[in-house]
C-alpha cells in the first residue's frame, strides 16, 4: 500500500494514478446516485450496488485492449462503466426506460454492450463462468490473442458448474481469467459459513491452473496481478485465477438490512482501507495533484453522473410494441456484421 | 442548498414505513455512508445511509411516526451556515415516467390471431430423384453439410468425435472435420453447455450434442436463461445461434430417468425454436435449416428411429422451413395430429380405420415452435374432428395447447370434443408389459378417433 514505508515505489505515473482516481470515482459516485434513484422508486426490482469494490474492476480493465471480452452476474454496473459504457445509457437501463443499454428489457441484472464487449449482467450465480470459458473458446477457435473476464464471487465459487469448467478450460488451454470477487459475504452468509477451504485462490490447482491471492482495495496490485495473468492467457498458456479479496459497503442488494456483521467491520474497511482514498493519498503525498485538482475532478464526476441520472429520468419508457420484438433474430444478428 | 431527504424504497414492494429512530439530530454534521434513521420497511429494519455531506437543517418527520409513504421529505439536509428553518417548497415526488397507454398488444393471443395460409406447397418438385436414407445417415449428411459451407460450425458432445458418436449420429466426422470442430467433452452436460452458449455469443455456432436429452436437464438452466433469454434481454445486441440436439423420448426399455420427452417443455419457452422430427427427410431439411437459424434449436431426435429407413430427395442444399407442418396422408372424417415418433400411431391407426370405412387425415407437425397452427386448424374445419398423438405426459401437453387453439379457432366445426392421446402419468417403468402401455398404442388412437366419430 502506498503508506507502506520501504515498499518498493510503484512505477505509475501522475496521468494513470488520475485515471484511476477518476474511474474508481466515477462507479461510487454512480453507485450512490442509483442507490438514490432507486430509493425514490425511480429504479425498480433488485439492484446491487457496487460501493468498496471498485478497485477489482478498474485494476483488472488497466490491462485490457480492443477485443478482449468481460462477463459478470448482477453487481454489474461497475464492470460496466469500467470497460467503458457509458453511464447513460446503464443509468437508463435501471430506470427501464428507452435509452437504456437493453432498451429497457434488461434492468440492473441483464445489461450488455456488444460494442465494449461486455457480456452480461447475468442473473444466475455462476452461470457466468461457463459462458465465459465460451467466449475465451470462441477467441481461441478464431485463432486471436483475445483474452476473456469471467467475474464471479466467493459466493459462486461454491457452484459446480464453475469446476466443471476449470477442468474443460485447462483441458483446452482457453483464454479465459477466472477473476474471484471475494466480498467474504454471499449475500448473508459469510466465506467462513459457507466455505470449507479459504484460500478460493488455490480452487484451481486441482487442475492445474495456476491462481494468485490480489489485493482487491488495492488498485495497482490488482493492475499488476491482470497484467500478469493477461500475459498469460495471451500467449496461449490456458486458463488463470485470480482471487481479489475486496469488501463491499452496501447490503447485498437495497433490501439488505445487513445483520450478518456489525457497523464497525464496515467502518473500519471504509476509514482504513478505501480503494479510492488510497488513491487520493497517493496522488496527495506524491504531489501528482493537488486537492483543488482533485476537487474538479469531484465535479467533474459529479455532473457526469447527474447528467446520466437525468437522462435516465426523463428517457421514454419503451414504446409496448418493445415487448414483441427482439424475441427471435429472424435476420442477421448484430454481431455477426461486426 | 438544503436538499430534501425523501423516505426512501428499501425492497422491491415497499410503499410506505415506519420511521422507527433517527440517529442524527438538527445541526448534527453528516458525511456520505453516516446512518441517519432506522427504518422499518414490508420486510426489515434497515439502515438509512446520507449519500451526501452536509448539516441536518430540519427533521420533517417524528420518529416512531408509521406510514410513511416513500417519497415523502422527512429532513433537510444544507450546508453550514444555511438557514433551513424554513423547508423548501416540496418538490413533487419523481415518481416513474407515468404510462397512459393501454395494455399491451397481445400479439401472440391465439384467439386474436389469423393466421396465414398454410403453405401446402411440396417440400421437392414431383419427380426429383430419391434415395432411401436411415434418420442416423440423414442426420450425419446434414451436419458435414452445414459445416461444409460454414466454418463457424462446430460440433461437441460426449463421445461424438472418437468414438464416432454414442448412436453413431456423428460417425466420420471427426476424420473430417478434426478435434478442432468434432469435439469430445467431458460428461459435464452443465459446463459444456455453458460453454457452448458462450461460444455462440462470441459469434460461433454451435451444435451440442446430449446423448439423450434426458442429460439435458444438468443443462436446463443454459438452454433456458443463458440462450433463449439473451436476445431479449439485450435488446437484439447478442444471441445464441446454436442447435441443441439429441435422442428425446423412450427408447426401449431403459427406465424412467432415461425415458421422457421434452417436447412440451421446451415448446413452452419464447426464444427457442423447437423440431422434432420424424422421417429421414424432415431430419435432413429441418436440421440444415436448424443449424442455418440465428437462434437456439432445440432439435428432438429419437433413438428408435435412428435406424429406420425413409426415401430422402437428392437435391443439393435441401431445407424445409420451420413453421411448415406436413399433410403426411389426406383424409375427411378424422385430422390426427402429431409429431416425431408419434407419426408411427397415427400411420398405423390410420390404416386400420381405412379398413373400416373411415377417412383419417394424417399432419406431421415436424416444429412444436413455431406450430403450424393453419395447417392444423383448416384440416379441422374439413373433417369436424380432431385427434393429437404424443408420447409425452398428459398435463400439459402439446395435444393441451392445440386443443385450446382448436377450441378458439375452429369452435363452430367441431362435432366432437378433441382428444388428446399421450403417454400415461407415469414415470417410465423397467417392466416390457408395462412400458408398453406406459407409452401410446395405436389401439388407443383408434379409440379416439372412434369416440370423436360416434362409432
Amino acid at each position: 500500500m502506498a503508506a507502506k514505508k520501504s515498499a518498493k515505489k510503484p512505477n505509475v505515473s501522475a496521468e494513470e494514478l488520475l485515471g484511476y482516481y477518476r474511474e474508481m470515482l466515477l462507479i461510487r459516485r454512480f453507485e450512490e446516485k442509483a442507490g438514490q434513484l432507486y430509493g425514490m422508486g425511480l429504479i425498480g426490482g433488485f439492484c446491487h450496488l457496487y460501493i468498496g469494490q471498485e478497485a477489482v474492476v478498474v485494476g483488472l480493465e488497466a490491462a485490457t485492449k480492443e477485443g478482449d471480452k468481460r462477463i459478470t452476474s448482477y453487481r454489474d454496473h461497475g464492470h460496466m462503466l469500467a470497460c467503458g459504457m457509458d453511464p447513460k445509457g446503464v443509468m437508463a437501463e435501471l430506470t427501464g426506460r428507452e435509452g437504456g443499454y437493453s432498451a429497457g428489457k434488461g434492468g440492473s441484472m441483464h445489461m450488455f454492450s456488444a460494442e465494449k464487449h461486455f457480456y452480461g449482467g447475468h442473473g444466475i450465480v455462476g452461470a457466468q463462468v461457463p459462458l465465459g470459458a465460451g467466449l475465451a473458446f470462441s477467441d481461441k477457435y478464431k485463432g486471436n490473442d483475445n483474452v476473456t473476464f469471467a467475474y464471479f464471487g466467493d459466493g459462486a465459487a461454491n457452484q459446480g458448474q464453475i469446476y466443471e469448467t476449470f477442468n474443460m478450460a485447462a483441458l483446452w488451454d482457453l483464454p479465459v481469467i477466472f477473476v474471484i470477487e471475494n466480498n467474504q459475504y454471499a449475500m448473508g452468509t459469510s466465506q467462513e459459513r459457507s466455505t470449507s477451504t479459504p484460500d478460493l485462490y488455490t480452487r484451481g490447482e486441482a487442475f492445474g491452473i495456476k491462481g494468485e491471492l490480489v489485493d482487491g482495495m488495492n488498485v495497482l496490485a490488482v493492475k499488476e496481478a491482470s497484467e500478469k495473468a493477461v500475459a498469460h492467457c495471451r500467449a496461449g498458456k490456458g486458463p488463470y485465477v485470480l482471487e481479489v479479496k475486496t469488501y463491499r459497503y452496501r447490503g447485498h442488494s437495497m433490501s439488505d438490512p445487513a445483520k450478518y456483521r456489525t457497523r464497525d467491520e464496515v467502518q473500519k474497511m471504509r476509514e482504513e482501507r478505501d480503494p479510492i482514498e488510497q488513491v487520493r493519498a497517493m496522488l496527495l503525498t506524491g504531489k501528482h495533484a493537488s486537492e483543488d485538482d482533485l476537487k474538479a475532478i469531484d465535479k467533474d464526476i459529479k455532473a457526469v453522473v447527474n447528467e446520466s441520472a437525468e437522462f435516465a429520468k426523463e428517457s421514454p419508457e419503451p414504446a409496448l410494441s418493445e415487448l414483441w420484438t427482439d424475441i427471435y433474430a429472424d435476420d442477421t444478428l448484430p454481431q455477426e456484421a461486426s | 442548498m438544503a436538499t430534501e431527504l425523501l423516505m426512501p424504497a428499501l425492497s422491491p414492494t415497499m410503499e410506505e414505513g415506519t420511521l422507527a429512530k433517527w440517529l442524527v439530530k438538527e445541526g448534527d454534521e453528516v458525511k456520505s455512508g453516516d446512518i441517519i434513521a432506522e427504518i422499518e420497511t414490508d420486510k426489515a429494519t434497515m439502515e438509512f445511509e446520507a449519500v451526501d455531506e452536509g448539516i441536518v437543517g430540519k427533521l420533517l418527520v417524528a420518529e416512531g411516526t408509521e406510514g410513511v409513504k416513500v417519497n415523502t421529505p422527512i429532513a433537510i439536509i444544507g450546508e453550514e451556515g444555511e438557514d433551513m428553518s424554513a423547508a423548501p417548497a416540496p418538490a413533487a415526488a419523481e415518481a416513474p415516467a407515468a404510462t397512459d397507454q393501454v395494455a399491451a398488444p397481445a400479439v401472440s393471443t391465439a384467439a386474436a390471431v389469423e393466421y396465414a395460409p398454410s403453405d401446402t406447397s411440396p417440400d421437392w418438385p414431383a419427380g426429383t430423384e430419391m434415395k432411401s436414407m436411415t434418420v442416423r445417415e440423414a442426420l450425419n449428411e446434414a451436419m458435414t453439410e452445414e459445416m461444409e459451407r460454414d466454418e463457424n460450425v462446430f460440433l461437441m458432445g460426449e463421445e461424438v468425435a472418437e468414438y464416432q458418436g454414442a448412436y453413431k449420429i456423428s460417425q466420420g466426422m471427426l476424420d473430417k472435420f478434426g478435434s478442432k470442430r468434432v469435439i469430445d467433452t467431458p460428461i459435464t452436460e452443465h459446463g459444456f453447455t455453458g460453454i457452448a452458449v458462450g461460444a455462440a455469443f462470441g459469434g460461433l455456432r454451435p451444435i451440442v450434442e446430449f446423448m439423450t436429452f434426458n442429460f439435458a436437464m444438468q443443462a436446463i438452466d443454459h438452454i433456458i436463461n443463458s440462450a433463449a433469454k439473451t436476445l431479449y434481454m439485450s435488446g437484439g445486441q447478442m444471441g445464441a445461434p446454436m442447435v441443441f440436439r439429441g435422442a428425446n423420448g423412450a427408447a426401449a426399455r431403459v427406465g424412467a430417468q432415461h425415458s421422457q420427452c421434452y417436447a412440451a417443455w421446451y415448446a413452452q419457452v419464447p426464444g427457442l425454436k423447437v423440431v422434432m422430427p420424424y422421417s429421414a427427410a424432415d431430419a435432413k431439411g429441418l436440421m440444415k435449416t436448424a443449424i442455418r437459424d440465428n437462434n437456439p434449436v432445440i432439435f428432438l431426435e429419437n433413438e428408435i428411429l435412428y435406424g429406420r429407413s425413409f426415401e430422402v430427395p437428392v437435391i443439393e442444399d435441401f431445407t424445409i422451413p420451420f413453421g411448415k407442418a406436413r399433410v403426411e396422408v389426406e383424409g375427411s372424417d378424422v385430422t390426427l395430429v402429431s409429431f416425431g415418433i408419434g407419426m408411427q400411431y397415427a400411420f398405423e391407426a390410420a390404416e386400420k380405420l381405412a379398413e373400416e370405412g373411415i377417412s383419417a387425415e394424417v399432419i406431421n407437425l415436424r416444429t412444436l415452435r413455431p406450430i403450424d397452427y393453419a395447417t392444423v386448424i383448416e384440416s379441422v374445419k374439413k373433417t369436424n374432428r380432431c385427434v393429437t398423438i404424443e408420447e409425452g405426459w398428459p398435463v400439459g401437453a402439446i395435444g393441451n395447447h392445440l386443443s385450446a387453439t382448436i377450441m378458439q379457432q375452429a369452435f363452430d366445426y367441431l362435432d366432437a370434443p378433441v382428444i388428446n392421446c399421450t403417454g400415461k402419468d407415469v414415470p417410465m417403468p423397467y417392466a416390457a408389459n408395462l412400458e408398453k402401455h406406459a407409452l401410446i398404442t395405436t389401439q388407443e388412437v383408434i379409440d379416439a378417433v372412434k369416440q370423436v366419430t360416434y362409432r
